[in-house]
């Protein structure tokens, strides 16, 4: 579903430079672990995140030709792999061990810290108004921030997040997906994006008080 | 009424279902005055927004120029 915009009086140039693209083995080389680090995420198997990434890597390079920069390259690798992601768990039907995702005591001790007994924010932890979030998609700091609170979530909400937020599934397929109830799913939803905002807040859009 | 801990459920809830009447209207309510579940509103938002920048490869850019 990417758009090709190539111009025709442009094309043997776009050809050439996505011929140098995918000989800049570098290049390959991190976006193949960065993919490899979603899928294995996404799967939690390695082997078949592999094969999922590997065949993504071979559709995008048959296609190589339709490629004017390296964001393009990879959008389009990430949409073969976003699919073929969608397909091995539709098909797969994993079952999460339900009982261990949803404790009450860890329920508990989660929102504790944020919220008091009545429901309400703790006093320090009434979330805050982002100065400019779309200005932070622009630098390159951010994004390293994000994968760590990302890697922060536990594995199961991350994943959920995931499916949700990075395959675009929606939550009846999740459910089905991975065999979980919509209500533990919307519990799990909720506490990721708890945590992750809390710690983008923190590490970010909240951490720049200082002059750089 | 609602507390902050059911409003923010609610607004992560709101990124997979359409509210009800009711709960929207109780949202409503209690947004009128907590800023701090206005800005996590927000923030679901933009959340969002980032996780679709980072799949699209947004971290990976750098300043392209546009041709």
């Amino acid at each position: 579903m990417s758009k090709v915009e190539a111009i025709p009086e442009c094309v043997g140039q776009a050809a050439n430079e996505s011929n140098s693209l995918l000989a800049d083995s570098g290049f390959l080389e991190v976006l193949r672990r960065q993919m490899l680090k979603f899928a294995t995420l996404q799967l939690s198997d390695p082997n078949l995140a592999e094969d999922a990434v590997q065949e993504a890597l071979i559709g995008a390079l048959r296609n190589a030709r339709s490629f004017a920069g390296r964001a393009a390259l990879k959008t389009w690798v990430f949409a073969i792999l976003k699919n073929k992601i969608a397909d091995i768990l539709r098909q797969k039907q994993r079952t999460i061990d339900a009982s261990s995702l949803l404790r009450e005591d860890e329920e508990d001790e989660d929102f504790a810290s944020l919220f008091n007994q009545k429901g309400f924010w703790q006093a320090d932890q009434h979330p805050a108004a982002w100065p400019h979030p779309e200005e932070a998609l622009r630098e390159g700091e951010f994004w390293l921030v994000f994968q760590s609170c990302l890697e922060k979530l536990p594995g199961n909400q991350a994943r959920v997040f995931m499916m949700r937020e990075f395959v675009e599934l929606d939550a009846h397929e999740i459910c089905e997906t991975v065999g979980l109830s919509t209500g533990n799913l919307h519990v799990m939803l909720h506490r990721a994006r708890l945590r992750l905002r809390e710690c983008l807040e923190d590490r970010w859009f909240l951490a720049g008080e200082q002059p750089c | 009424m609602l507390n902050c801990r059911e409003v923010t459920r609610l607004l992560s809830e709101s990124q997979e279902r359409t509210l009800s009447l009711s709960e929207r209207m109780s949202l409503k309510v209690h947004l009128l005055i907590c800023a701090g579940c206005r800005n996590f509103g927000k923030q679901m938002d933009a959340l969002r927004q980032i996780a679709r920048a980072y799949v699209k490869g947004a971290n990976e850019r750098r300043d392209e120029p546009d041709d």
